[in-house]
């Protein structure tokens, strides 16, 4: 875009030393953004602003917490009961984590619905990956700190993981543990790298708002743009509807703070944690179960390798495949709105996570109406998942015939009558 | 010699041992950067304090037949069961080609009666079920893991489900025929 003209003469002055008022004009202002954007691309600020809720909560929630193994549940129970808002500020970061991972998930189906992935934006895809692993790290070690039974026992069953690796296995638990199990040196370095993980994560969106803004938004239609006609300025009109999409995401995620506070928590972890009894039945937050349940899928040894360590390569497996998907999805084009059989893969494929997340919130040995194992539904669901991108992805860029492209942006847009 | 050694060679000589000097001080600092990281990386190990834990004395004498006593050694639960005959028996019965982590009951005891291991599953370190009377105690008889279903025999031997190996015996000794030192 053509450099502004700043009239106020601070303004100026600061602007042709640092042309920070030039770069937000220019990516917050004039941006040019495709006109068809639908309420799916809200997600992505969305996913934006609670993570600035949750730096902001998680700051002044520190000021009051203490990681130490015999302070840290009383110093919660304090911040819930006597600090001034305390339960607020600790209810709106308590849930924020759910309302960011299911901003983040519905952002993530939202580009594999719509291709965002692909070429050119394979990187921009990759990055969002990486932001959505430091996000399970943080949203893992933060659900640690307030030391209840689920704390104490999550922190157990997770960092045991590592134990699965050949050789150094026990060395690295002991090394991420500073001792025998986990105590208060665990508690400690999880606080510290609690609090240092979001400003990661902060880089990466960076990361992330940098690679967009060089090739743009992807759109509903999936077409690249091709003439100023297909945009629009990013504000006011996308500001606007940001803003709208913001009221109604906050009057859900605020529903659950005032009213429902601990709907996503578990009951177990307002018992302070005990090492001697783990509790009867141990889950993840809602927003890490499919992962759980492709980790207990694998029962079984393959060759020499154990299957506890087939089930953890097989959890990390399901998220770093998204890392591959540009590549494993060869075809040319992007929206499903045009691919009728991709479209119906992903609509199973989002089923099968579902299904992934009920199995896993249920006991490992559990049946459905005391016939079918939930195991084996499990073991079938995590099969579809990687089938999915391994079998069914690439082979549908091969046969599927896909309908054919509108011509442009505007012309699909602006033609009356034409389809949504 | 050492007025030759400090002359600059032909141009070609001088080129190399620039390259020389870039590799051997590339690989300084790259040894120094590593050597310099260890600290962090070593400082999340165990502290000297946290590997000087004491061992833990248990007093058996109490322990009636059939009962199972918890006792915290490094931070972790240590089950320590007097065995009755009937499950001495079961034990010892089992073919080795039945176990998933083939080991005889007479390797994981030092005395038939006395059971002594460490109470973490060796699946995902939860701690198993069986050392109150009304637990459950799995299809073998010994214990069961409630978090993704091992079960465990009355010699602490993985029989069914997820974990790969027995429960860990620790190291002890018989201090007298009814006190024992773990660690």
């Amino acid at each position: 875009m053509a450099a502004v003209q700043w009239k106020n003469p601070v303004i100026k002055w600061i602007d042709y030393r640092l042309p920070i008022f030039t770069m937000v004009h220019h990516d917050l202002v004039d941006y040019p953004t495709p006109r068809n954007l639908n309420y799916w691309w809200n997600f992505g600020s969305l996913a934006g602003i609670t993570l600035v809720i949750m730096v902001l909560t998680g700051i002044f929630l520190a000021m009051y917490y203490t990681p130490h193994v015999d302070y840290a549940f009383e110093s919660v129970e304090r911040i819930m009961r006597d600090v001034n808002y305390g339960w607020l500020i600790r209810y709106l970061h308590m849930n924020g984590g759910s309302m960011f991972f299911l901003a983040v998930y519905i952002h993530v189906f939202r580009g594999l619905y719509f291709g965002s992935y692909k070429a050119p934006r394979e990187l921009l895809w990759i990055i969002g990956v990486f932001i959505l692993l430091a996000m399970m790290a943080t949203a893992f070690m933060g659900y640690v700190l307030p030391w209840g039974q689920m704390s104490f026992w999550a922190a157990t069953v997770i960092t045991n993981l590592f134990s699965a690796v050949p050789l150094v296995g026990e060395a690295i638990v002991r090394w991420l543990w500073g001792g025998f199990t986990v105590d208060n040196p665990t508690l400690n370095r999880f606080y510290a790298l609690h609090f240092l993980l979001p400003f990661v994560i902060l880089g990466l969106v960076g990361l992330h708002m940098w690679a967009l803004h060089v090739h743009k938004s992807n759109n509903p239609l999936g077409i690249d743009i091709k003439s100023p006609s297909d945009t629009i300025p990013f504000h006011p009109y996308y500001t606007a509807k940001d803003m709208y999409g913001l009221g109604i995401f906050m009057t859900v995620y605020l529903f659950f703070v005032f009213f429902a506070p601990n709907f996503f928590g578990e009951p177990d972890n307002y018992i302070k944690a005990n090492s001697l009894v783990t509790p009867a039945h141990i889950v993840p937050e809602w927003y890490l179960l499919p992962y759980y349940a492709i980790l207990r899928a694998i029962t079984f040894d393959i060759w020499f390798i154990p299957a506890k360590l087939i089930g953890v390569i097989a959890m990390f497996a399901s998220i770093l495949i998204l890392v591959l998907l540009p590549w494993l999805d060869r075809s040319p084009v992007r929206s499903a709105r045009f691919r009728p059989l991709y479209k119906q893969f992903f609509w199973l494929f989002f089923v099968d996570c579902l299904i992934l997340g009920w199995v896993g919130a249920n006991p490992p040995d559990a049946m459905l109406m005391g016939k079918i194992s939930l195991l084996v539904i499990g073991q079938l669901a995590t099969l579809y998942y990687f089938a999915f991108f391994l079998v069914i992805v690439p082979l549908l860029g091969i046969f599927e015939r896909p309908k054919p492209l509108p011509e442009s942006i505007s012309a699909a847009v602006l033609k009356p009558g034409a389809a949504e | 010699m050492t007025a030759t050694a400090t002359t600059a060679g032909p141009l070609d000589d001088g080129k190399s041992r620039r390259d020389f000097l870039l590799i051997a001080t590339s690989t300084v600092g790259a040894v120094g950067t590593a050597l310099a990281v260890w600290p962090l990386v070593d400082s999340m190990n165990p502290a000297a304090d946290v590997l000087a834990l004491a061992s833990t004395e248990v007093d058996l004498s109490a322990i009636q037949q059939g009962q199972s006593i918890t006792v915290v050694w490094r931070g972790k639960p240590v089950f320590v069961r007097h065995r009755t005959a009937a499950e001495i028996k079961a034990a010892e019965a089992t073919a080795l080609s039945e176990l998933i982590d083939p080991q005889p009951d007479k390797a994981r005891v030092k005395k038939p009666q006395w059971l002594v291991m460490v109470g973490v599953c060796t699946h995902l370190g939860c701690i198993p079920l069986g050392q109150k009377a009304n637990d459950l105690k799995g299809d073998y008889g010994g214990w069961f893991c409630p978090c993704h279903g091992s079960h465990y025999d009355t010699a602490g031997r993985i029989r069914k489900g997820p974990a790969p190996q027995n429960l860990a015996v620790p190291d002890y000794q018989f201090l007298s025929d009814t006190v024992i030192r773990i660690g």
